[in-house]
């Protein structure tokens, strides 16, 4: 598992990739909170462009993202979901914590 | 005839078998010719039962887990997943939102998300023997 990230003034962008089970979640979840914890952005946006599925484990990766944000007062945002990812966020009302864009079609 | 045509897989629980599980039910539900969001649906709920499987039934220690679906009248989609596994002490308290006894890496969202996707969702369970989930779902014929 190999994420880019680019940074642009205050804002980090993590771009995820595949199929975001139990399987790989615990990796995800160190990546970005090594990522936040290097770049202490005061934006971090998780691109889900090339996400293609996410079940519960996508939720508590987000969760995770979200209390590293708050730890350092950042925001965070999630972009580009296709509409199984956003179906499983919007269920479990993760829509009420994060801002979430879906991906232009 | 799709109407009672059936399957049957039974697989260790190691974590890499959650795609696969969800894939096989996917591919198997093809044939009753789903929209994506059924089959995103389908997918999600399987995963989720799958999960459930792998990270409480058989914790640190390999398991059995027996999936079976089954096409029933009026193009409903019918799945059971068992394991015999810790079972589940109290399932109503179980099946609650946000209830977890996972750590930081569970959310406790996995019934709730199987209730909201599929039509009918059953938990039976029996402590230190196992559990089973049977769910529904009812596919829209499109024309
Ligand atoms: N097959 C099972 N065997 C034993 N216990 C189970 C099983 N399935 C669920 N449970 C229990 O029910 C609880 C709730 O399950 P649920 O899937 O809703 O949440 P979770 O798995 O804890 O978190 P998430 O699914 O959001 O990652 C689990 O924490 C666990 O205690
Ligand atoms: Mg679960």
């Amino acid at each position: 598992m190999n994420f880019t990230s680019f940074q642009e003034g205050d804002k980090l962008t993590i771009a995820l990739t595949g199929e975001i089970d139990h399987h790989c979640a615990k990796t995800y979840i160190r990546i970005i909170a090594a990522k936040i914890e290097t770049y202490m952005p005061e934006t971090c946006v998780l691109d889900f462009r090339d996400v293609t599925f996410v079940d519960s484990s996508g939720i508590a990766v987000v969760i995770n993202a979200l209390r590293s944000m708050s730890q350092i007062e950042g925001k965070l945002l999630l972009t580009g979901l296709s509409p199984q990812p956003m179906r499983v966020f919007r269920a479990s009302g993760l829509d009420k914590l994060v801002e979430l864009r879906e991906a232009v079609s | 005839m799709k109407f009672g045509n059936y399957m049957i897989l039974e697989f260790p629980s190691k974590s890499c078998n959650e795609s696969f599980a969800r894939s096989a039910v996917a591919c198997f539900a093809a044939q009753m010719d789903p929209t994506l969001e059924e089959l995103g649906d389908i997918r999600t709920a399987v995963s989720e039962a799958v999960t459930n499987c792998i990270v409480h039934a058989y914790p640190n220690k390999l398991g059995t887990i027996i999936l079976r679906c089954r096409i029933l009248k009026d193009n409903v989609l019918d799945i059971v997943i068992k394991d015999k596994g810790v079972g589940i002490p109290d399932v109503e308290k179980a099946r609650r939102p946000s209830f977890t006894t996972g750590g930081t890496d569970r959310s406790g969202m996995g019934f709730t998300i199987m209730e909201s996707f599929m039509t009918t969702l059953e938990v039976t369970s029996i402590d230190g023997k196992g559990t089973a989930v049977h769910m529904r779902r009812k596919l829209q014929r499109r024309t």
